[in-house]
């Protein structure tokens, strides 16, 4: 394949500086200073990165509660990711919101997602107003195993199907829905077979391979552009930290997970591009320190922020609230 | 004043709001051909054929897919079909639609709208009858109207069609087809301004929706004995207008509340608290509520009147508190 050596590295570092957030976010949520919970997308990152070089700031993403890396890779600012997480002022959802319900609309990013398979529906319907809008913008709708066996997915399927609209659902198969392993909850094999039954194309990829991931959603992405409907993505990858930090893992061994980091995205993308001579020790060692640095500051950002006052807690209910908080 | 229907007062308010509104469109289940199973839309087919579809029986998307298209630019009019189906597709509604905005620290502007019918009809039976908007009231993050006229129905829905937050429409069956005066002009009402349906001195009833039409007919009936009862019609639960009903309750100092939802936990139970909080000193007898009996609507025809109330009701609660 004919990639050139700026997107390569480009797929590497945004890699990179997913992995460095999510390492960071696990360090500040075992110190105890980041409330509620969080969700971490390491051993995931070739799937948002993979996907979303395919797509304009105008094309829109659903995202789902391990949304992280799917944020950054779509152009969002650490800082106020990182604020978000602190439930500070200035974090994306003015501290309303944290991990699980990170947003930027301004650049099509609607929505991580508490609820699992939540996302889906959203997605067709910026489906239906692309094409009722006569654009050639594309959705892409991550989802997990887990939400594939929700009802949402097979409506969502049915009717983007239906409507041949322009949305990629994007399946990250990490092989568990919380603590429940995808074979024991799930009928098919392949998540990717359930596009038979709603007409559409659907394949299974190796999720833990950037490239497979980027000429895959590409494809997709060219014939959702030209009117050629939604296709089904299965990208199959494994989580390698727990549901969320601090889980205990009951459901697995020490073992299963030492052996899985050795085909972790980030490690093997590595190896093919000093195979291929893009990438060495030197160049390496500079995206890494300016990744660390990145997300340095955001922390530094997050926690010199101030908390919202109390009383904002009563704002952003809607565009005008008069009357509608009694 | 010309006269026309319920269902033809909501299809001007649509075909003029779209004729100037691109972005507006609207879905559901058996409107495009049809025009909705209660001809609510017959007055707008042929019109906007592009911006009007037949979807599949998909409530989770119907009304989920209704945020992504508010978030990506349009207007969506999502039709419910049946209140009671609002059920059907509630995650997408309340785990979405109506969070989404606060918990992003207020991005997007939200302007989708969902309606359809509610209440009971000729023996539709448990789940083609209910009445729920007391849940859309209860759970913060939509805009709730349920206007009585034809003349609320034009001018609530033109400004639900012009608002940035999500509303939810709920229209009585039984009033698709009943008429009332329309003017010709154009004209907005603002969410959040009850209407004095009638006026008097001895007791404010007040209501939504066919509850409305039953208390101005128990009213009628109560006025040959000389009682004066002022009917105060709320229009919409969210906001809902306290200025207009606290200024009939300290005029009447009598209140009875009248809804077609259940008694129990119906939205005339926040009412009157609020009222009993910052009105006391002005009461003279107990609120009284009339709702549902607190079990599902029934099919036999002589079930479905015991359990759902109707102007005798609305009548016996008035005479308990004179």
């Amino acid at each position: 394949m004919e990639l050139s050596k700026d997107l390569l590295l480009k797929l590497y570092k945004d890699m990179v500086r997913i992995r460095t957030f999510e390492l960071k976010a696990e360090e500040l949520f075992l110190q105890g200073k980041l409330p509620g919970f969080i969700h971490l997308y390491i051993g995931e990152e070739a799937i948002a990165v993979g996907a979303m070089a395919n797509l304009r700031v105008e094309d829109y993403i659903t995202s789902t509660h391990r949304g992280h890396g799917h944020m950054i890779a779509k152009g969002a600012s650490m800082r106020r990711m990182m604020a978000e997480l602190y439930g500070k002022k200035h974090g994306y959802c003015k501290g309303k919101g944290g991990s699980m319900h990170i947003a930027d609309v301004s650049i099509g990013v609607l929505g991580a997602n508490g609820e699992v398979g939540g996302g889906l529906p959203i997605a067709v319907g910026a489906g239906m107003a692309i094409k009722l809008q006569k654009k050639d913008n594309v959705v892409v709708s991550f989802f997990g195993d887990g939400a594939s066996n929700r009802g949402s997915f097979h409506e969502s399927l049915n009717w983007a199907s239906v409507f041949k609209l322009p949305v990629i659902f994007l399946n990250e198969n990490n092989q568990f829905a919380s603590t429940e392993r995808v074979q024991e909850t799930t009928s098919v094999e392949n998540i990717a077979d359930r596009a038979v039954g709603y007409n559409i194309p659907g394949v299974t990829i190796d999720g833990n391979d950037v490239l497979a991931v980027y000429e895959t959603v590409k494809e997709a992405v060219e014939r959702a552009r030209n009117g050629g409907g939604p296709t089904l993505i299965e990208a199959k990858t494994y989580r390698i930290k727990g549901h969320f930090v601090g889980d205990p893992q009951l459901y697995r061994t020490k073992e299963e997970v030492e052996m899985k980091w050795t085909n972790e995205p980030i490690g093997r993308f590595e190896k093919t591009l000093f195979e291929g001579g893009f990438l060495n020790d030197k160049a390496k060692e500079k995206i890494w320190k300016e990744a660390r640095a990145e997300v340095e500051d955001a922390v530094k950002f997050a926690e010199e922020d101030e908390y919202p006052v109390p009383e904002e807690a009563l704002e952003d209910l809607f565009e005008d609230s008069t009357n509608c908080l009694y | 004043m010309r006269e026309i229907t319920f269902s033809e007062a909501l299809g001007e308010a649509i075909l003029e709001e779209m004729s100037r509104d691109p972005t507006i469109f609207t879905y559901g289940e058996d409107i495009a051909k049809q025009g909705g199973i209660f001809g609510a839309y017959k007055p707008i087919l042929g019109k906007y054929q592009d911006r009007i579809i037949d979807t599949p029986i998909s409530e989770e998307v119907i009304f989920g897919s209704a945020l992504g298209a508010a978030l990506a630019g349009m207007r969506p009019v999502a039709e419910f079909h049946f209140a009671d189906f609002l059920f059907t597709g509630m995650a997408a509604i309340a785990n979405q639609i109506m969070k989404f905005k606060y918990m992003t620290g207020g991005q997007g502007k939200l302007h989708l709208i969902l309606r359809g019918p509610d209440g009971i009809s000729k023996s539709a039976a448990a789940q083609h009858s209910e009445s729920i908007e007391t849940i859309f009231m209860h759970i913060p993050g939509i805009k709730v109207i349920i206007p009585s006229t034809p003349y609320d129905m034009k001018g609530l829905f033109k400004t639900a069609l012009k608002s940035d937050d999500p509303v939810i429409c709920f229209e009585h069956k039984m009033l698709y087809a009943k008429k009332g005066p329309v003017p010709e002009e154009e004209y907005y009402i603002p969410f959040g301004v009850a209407d004095v349906k009638r006026e008097g001195r001895d007791v404010t009833v007040i209501a939504t929706s066919r509850m409305v039409h039953e208390s101005l007919a128990a009213a009628e009936e109560l006025s040959k004995e000389g009682i004066s009862v002022e009917v105060v019609d709320l229009r919409t639960l969210i906001p809902w207008d306290k200025e207009t009903v606290f200024k009939s309750v300290k005029k009447t100092h009598k209140v009875v509340i009248a809804h077609e939802t259940w008694r129990r936990a119906g939205w005339g139970a926040e009412i009157a608290a609020t009222i009993q909080e910052e009105l006391f000193d002005y009461l003279d007898a107990p609120i009284r509520r009339v709702g549902a009996k607190n079990v599902h609507i029934p099919f036999s025809p002589p079930l479905q009147d015991f359990v759902v109330p109707d102007r005798k009701s609305v009548i016996e609660a008035i005479r308990s508190v004179l």
